[in-house]
């Protein structure tokens, strides 16, 4: 089995998020970049394929030269070889064309990604992978099992959970508790070791023509101080989310 | 010409959430002069309740080869339905499921969890949620037809009662490529991205036989329950349950947080509620600072006397 596992690169979760002067971009100053944290889930149940199944795993990430410790990362944690297209990410349509011509080059049995970018928030680039390749989707994964030439699958729906089969090849968007948080690897010395010399393929992007466009960018609002009450004053307390806040 | 909305419902009802789609969709055709139809699949809601906010037209698919959710199908069956230069679904993991699909098949458009009304539909520009949370873009759509995806709890819903027609049709597309072959959905807990009001509570409760309190009062308020990571992970709550930047994002209007010290990740995911509680035993924990009100006290003391006071403003 092959498997393509789409990987972003995304500022570390602890990260403040600074926007330039005129808002008009993200200030990278000083953000360590990580591994999106759905997109390990994806990668950690690849490795137990790998180890359990015999499958073969390629990491792909659309992404300008900055990505590649990054892509090393994975590699590190057990990916057989990676590929980075060379382009900063435009938008969802943008980066799933390019994982879509990948994919369709490489005949991968399974299209791995995670749930959403923690930057960009879109939950969209696998879906449109998945929409452009005609293939099977299955998000918010869970569970997944293949068997020959058929998954099995539980996917989280709003209030419960799904059970759901389809053939290869396919996309999956997987996200926690498709495997424990304690299975989540750290790259051990070995692994680092290896990652220096495994297959890193740089290729350049497809034209595609998007029709989104970031115009700005804002902080959230911020909220005004808090109003603390006293133990021996809960009644207050109640008292203002009833009739000032008005929520209870 | 009109501005179609996907509705989802369970149990009968249209969700919260899908009204709030609909009171987007009702914005989005009054900027753009034209009407909004509102399709629903397999639905057993009654029509009336999405003329109440602004549906004039309801339509309801009932193909065999729809009966359960297949993200190509539903695609297909719902691209079939636009007629003019919208679709508007919710952010679940359905509408996000069948928002590429669409967006494939019409060559749209796609722009997902969106949390402003357009300040103009030609191009379209709103705002959209970003850096999960710690961060709101503002965008430009352009393109003849736009798939919108709109964040569960971003838009309040909005009385606008129309007079409405319903029908039920048939989309005539054959099923997908995924079968359902099972589910399990919670009985009567309130889900909790539908949820208004959210109780969470974090590692500061010491284990999860003293998760009672919690659950009681959630109840008495007509919470959901929810948790931090650490409480999802080492077995006391359900995954389901966790909320923040890796687990689920919630916007509801009460956020009431005991024993959770508010780290950065776990207010990417609740930040955006309107109203936000804290209780922690510690003065200088972080989520005092993102917090409207808060009580610097054990959880074991406060939480008994929040429920016992919200019993005596019930009875009152
Ligand atoms: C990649 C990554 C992603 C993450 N994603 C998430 C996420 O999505 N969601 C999330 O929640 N976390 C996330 N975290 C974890 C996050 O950094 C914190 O570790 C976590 O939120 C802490 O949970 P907590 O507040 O329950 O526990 P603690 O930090 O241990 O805080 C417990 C709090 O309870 C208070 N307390 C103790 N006893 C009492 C008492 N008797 N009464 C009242 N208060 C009391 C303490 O003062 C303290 O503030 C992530 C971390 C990483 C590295
Ligand atoms: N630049 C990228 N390179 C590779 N994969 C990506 C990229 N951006 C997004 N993805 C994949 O698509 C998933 C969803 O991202 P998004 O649609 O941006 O929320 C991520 O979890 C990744 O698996």
């Amino acid at each position: 089995m092959k498997i393509l596992v789409c990987i972003s690169s995304v500022p570390d979760t602890t990260s403040k998020i600074n926007f330039s002067a005129d808002g008009k971009s993200f200030d990278k100053t000083g953000v360590q970049f990580v591994i999106n944290p759905h997109d390990e889930f994806a990668l950690t149940r690849a490795v137990w394929f790998q180890e359990k199944q015999g499958a073969n795993i390629t990491v792909v990430t659309i992404g300008d030269a900055s990505v590649e410790p990054v892509i090393r990362k994975a590699l590190a944690i057990g990916a057989d070889q990676a590929i980075r297209v060379n382009a900063e990410a435009e938008d969802s349509l943008y980066v799933a064309k390019q994982i879509a011509k990948i994919a369709q080059e490489g005949g991968y049995d399974l299209i791995l990604t995670g749930r959403e970018s923690i930057d960009y928030n879109a939950g969209a680039v696998p879906g449109l992978v998945a929409s452009i390749l005609k293939m099977p989707f299955v998000n918010g994964c869970v569970k997944l099992e293949v068997e020959g030439s058929t998954l099995t699958a539980t996917r989280e729906i709003d209030g419960g959970k799904q059970n759901v089969s389809a053939s290869l090849p396919a996309v999956i968007a997987a996200q926690k508790g498709l495997v424990s948080e304690d299975e989540l690897k750290i790259p051990n010395m070995r692994g680092i070791m290896q990652a220096r010399t495994k297959p890193l393929t740089v290729v350049e992007p497809e034209a595609v023509n998007t029709n989104l466009k970031a115009i700005s960018f804002e902080a959230p609002p911020a909220r005004s101080s808090v109003k603390l009450f006293d133990v021996s004053d809960v009644a207050s307390l109640v008292r203002a989310l009833n009739q000032e806040a008005k929520v209870i | 010409m009109s501005v179609v909305v996907y509705v989802e419902s369970a149990k009968g009802k249209y969700k919260k959430s899908a009204l709030e789609a609909v009171t987007y969709a009702k914005k989005v055709a009054d900027l753009s002069g034209t009407d909004v139809k509102a399709v629903a699949i397999h639905s057993d809601a009654p029509a009336e309740e999405l003329y109440a906010v602004g549906a004039n037209k309801v339509i309801n698919l009932t193909d065999d080869s729809l009966k359960s959710i297949s993200p190509d199908a539903y695609g297909k069956a719902l691209a079939a339905q636009i007629d003019g230069e919208f679709i508007v679904l919710t952010h679940t993991n359905d509408g996000q499921a069948i928002a590429p699909f669409i967006a494939v098949e019409k060559d749209a458009t796609l722009v997902t969890n969106v949390i402003t009304a357009p300040s103009s539909v030609s191009p379209f520009v709103a705002k959209r949620k970003a850096f999960s949370g710690k961060g709101i873009m503002t965008f430009e759509a352009q393109g003849a037809v736009k798939v919108i995806t709109v964040l569960q709890g971003a838009i309040n819903v909005e009385e606008n009662a129309v007079g409405g027609s319903a029908e039920a049709a048939s989309s005539g597309v054959s099923a997908g490529v995924v079968s359902v072959t099972g589910e399990e959905t919670a009985g009567d807990v309130l889900d909790l991205k539908e949820a208004d009001l959210v109780v969470s509570a974090g590692r500061g409760m010491k284990g999860p036989e003293n998760w009672g309190m919690i659950e009681e009062l959630a109840k008495l308020i007509g919470a959901a329950t929810a948790c931090s990571k650490p409480c999802a992970d080492i077995g006391w709550r359900p995954h389901s349950e966790h909320v923040g930047q890796t687990g689920k994002a919630i916007s509801p209007k009460l956020y009431i947080a005991v024993g959770i010290s508010g780290a950065i990740q776990h207010l990417a995911g609740v930040g955006s509620s309107d109203v936000i509680v804290v209780i922690n035993s510690d003065p200088e924990a972080p989520f005092f600072k993102s917090a409207d009100y808060g009580i610097v006290g054990d959880a074991f003391e406060v939480v008994p006397k929040l429920i016992e006071e919200i019993k005596k403003l019930k009875n009152a």
